[in-house]
């Protein structure tokens, strides 16, 4: 056998916080060191490699698929308490008194619901209204917004950006300066209390918090992207081993357990969350995907919008939908070909075993006309059809 | 890592062990470790044949599917119908009750062609 990881994991809903973004240099450093070949690593690649993880390359970097395995730590998640090195993830900074209404024009959702320490799930669309990322975009102050980015996307989505930047707007990318986790599970605030303190709230979901701790600062948002409550915290890069050995020490209590981009990847397609690259590409758009909840077709102006209102008029020709195998079979992967009554309908973009449910999952984009929840499909794997079902996403709830 | 003596390895973590005219074939525990979580294994067809180094079974863990090569030619006599109840097995007993396929060989010269414990060490150390 030879060894081969499919292209796979993490992000989507990511979060990021309220930094005052005034350091660079040193902390750039840290967090950016290039390792053989093109693959950045983390600041938390020592750490890995100390627990022994599996390292392959995701987006541009060296990440941990997994520290025991895929199954166990996707398990932890759902029961106890994970936590994901997500300082791969890129971060935006835009700042200007023209920065809300020209995010609302580079942005599908509608900025202007955001409080100041509120984010949102948005796009960020191509002039053929295509996705070139899906991100969080928080408002970080009067003026100030952060953007949560896909890290294989960071550079693109800053060039883009830039491309199209109004006079009086400031944007930068602080990626480098910044390390982030994302902790994840039902014991989450059992964990936060006995990291930050009895006395310290969590911030409610999709809210965003600058604390301290030994005069550290912390960026605390409420989100993830595996369907258990949990948060993303950020940091500056030099304090990120100190943050993450941490929580390993006061989660053990709590049965936490580190995570690789392996169970970032089956917690979140179990929930039907989207992955960049995967489910999303430059060639699809929000509406095909599902997910037309984060656009906001009122707006008078943003780019993409002509395309993607012709789109909900006509209707999709394709649409993203969940589907699971019936009976015993291979694992869908992606790419794999789907029929209806022998025609060839659609393709998996995501697939795997689903470590909650003990079946095959995956996500699809088939012809809207074979789309029904319900509908009887089948997978074809390696010249052999496999019976699968159109389920309503997401494929796991919470018991 | 085990690396039982008394057998031969592939370049690609298949172990080999002879028995009379056959040959029992199951992927290395280095192999089950570095996959771990072994979800699906898609056994060879009865009777078929195979040359050296073709792709005959595949072993499918949550992320990813792995080819299984014969390692020498032969025909396919045996195989490890336990394992589709139960992929797990490769995990716990590569070496015993996690095998996948039994070849009967043509030329047990072609033998010579793989590596010994020691040499399957070097190349996973």
């Amino acid at each position: 056998m030879l060894f081969k990881y499919a292209a796979s994991p993490p992000n989507v809903a990511s979060s990021k916080g309220l930094l005052d973004p005034s350091l660079t240099a040193q902390t750039r450093r840290l967090a950016c060191r290039v390792s053989d070949g093109a693959q950045k690593t983390t600041p938390l690649y020592d750490e890995h490699m100390r627990r022994g993880a599996k390292m392959v390359p995701f987006g541009g970097w060296l990440m941990p698929v997994q520290y025991t395995s895929i199954v166990e730590e996707h398990r932890a998640v759902r029961k106890n308490i994970g936590m994901f090195d997500i300082s791969h993830m890129g971060q935006l900074i835009v700042d200007g008194t023209g920065a809300r209404d020209w995010l609302n024009t580079m942005l599908t959702n509608n900025i202007d619901k955001l409080d100041v320490g509120t984010g949102q799930y948005t796009f960020l669309l191509n002039d053929a209204g295509g996705i070139i990322d899906d991100l969080i975009a928080y408002r970080i102050g009067d003026e100030k917004f952060l953007l949560v980015v896909n890290a294989s996307r960071t550079d693109e989505d800053f060039s883009w950006l830039d491309r199209h930047r109004a006079n009086d707007v400031d944007l930068k990318n602080r990626s480098a300066d910044y390390g982030g986790v994302a902790i994840q599970g039902p014991r989450v605030i059992d964990l936060f209390h006995a990291v930050l303190g009895e006395h310290l709230a969590l911030p409610p979901r999709n809210h965003i918090v600058a604390l301290a701790r030994n005069g550290k600062e912390l960026l605390i948002a409420r989100t993830g992207y595996t369907g258990e409550d949990g948060v993303e915290v950020f940091f500056w890069a030099s304090e990120a081993t100190w943050f993450w050995n941490l929580v390993l020490e006061e989660g053990k209590q709590f049965g936490i357990e580190p995570c690789g981009l392996g169970a970032r990847d089956t917690l979140r397609l179990e929930m039907c969350y989207p992955l960049n690259g995967s489910d999303l590409s430059p060639e699809r758009n929000p509406i095909e995907a599902g997910l037309g909840f984060f656009v906001d077709l009122t707006k008078p102006n943003f780019t993409g919008r002509e395309v993607l209102l012709k789109t909900k008029e006509n209707g999709p020709a394709e649409k993203l939908v969940a589907f699971r195998m019936q009976g015993k079979g291979p694992p869908p992967r992606p790419h794999y070909s789907i029929f209806d009554n022998g025609e060839r309908v659609g393709e998996v973009t995501s697939g795997t075993v689903s470590p909650s449910l003990n079946y095959g999952i995956g996500m699809a984009y088939v012809s809207a006309s074979h789309a029904k929840i319900g509908s009887n499909i089948e997978i074809e794997i390696r010249g052999q059809k496999f019976p699968a079902t159109i389920e309503k996403k997401p494929l796991y709830k919470r018991s | 890592m085990n690396v039982p003596d008394d057998l031969l390895y592939t370049e690609t973590h298949e172990w080999v062990k002879r028995e009379g005219d056959n040959v029992r074939v199951g992927i290395t525990d280095h192999a089950q470790a570095e996959l771990t979580d072994v979800v699906y294994v898609e056994l060879p067809k009865m009777d078929r044949q195979a040359n050296a180094r073709e792709a005959i079974a595949v072993v499918e863990s949550v992320k990813a599917a792995s080819d299984i090569y014969a390692p020498v030619k032969g025909k396919v006599v045996e195989v490890n119908k336990a394992l589709e109840a139960n992929p797990g097995l490769i995990n716990r007993e590569p070496f015993g009750e996690g095998w996948i396929f039994v070849l009967q060989i043509e030329d047990a010269g072609d033998l010579k062609q793989l590596r010994d414990a020691a040499a399957y060490k070097k190349q996973i150390s």
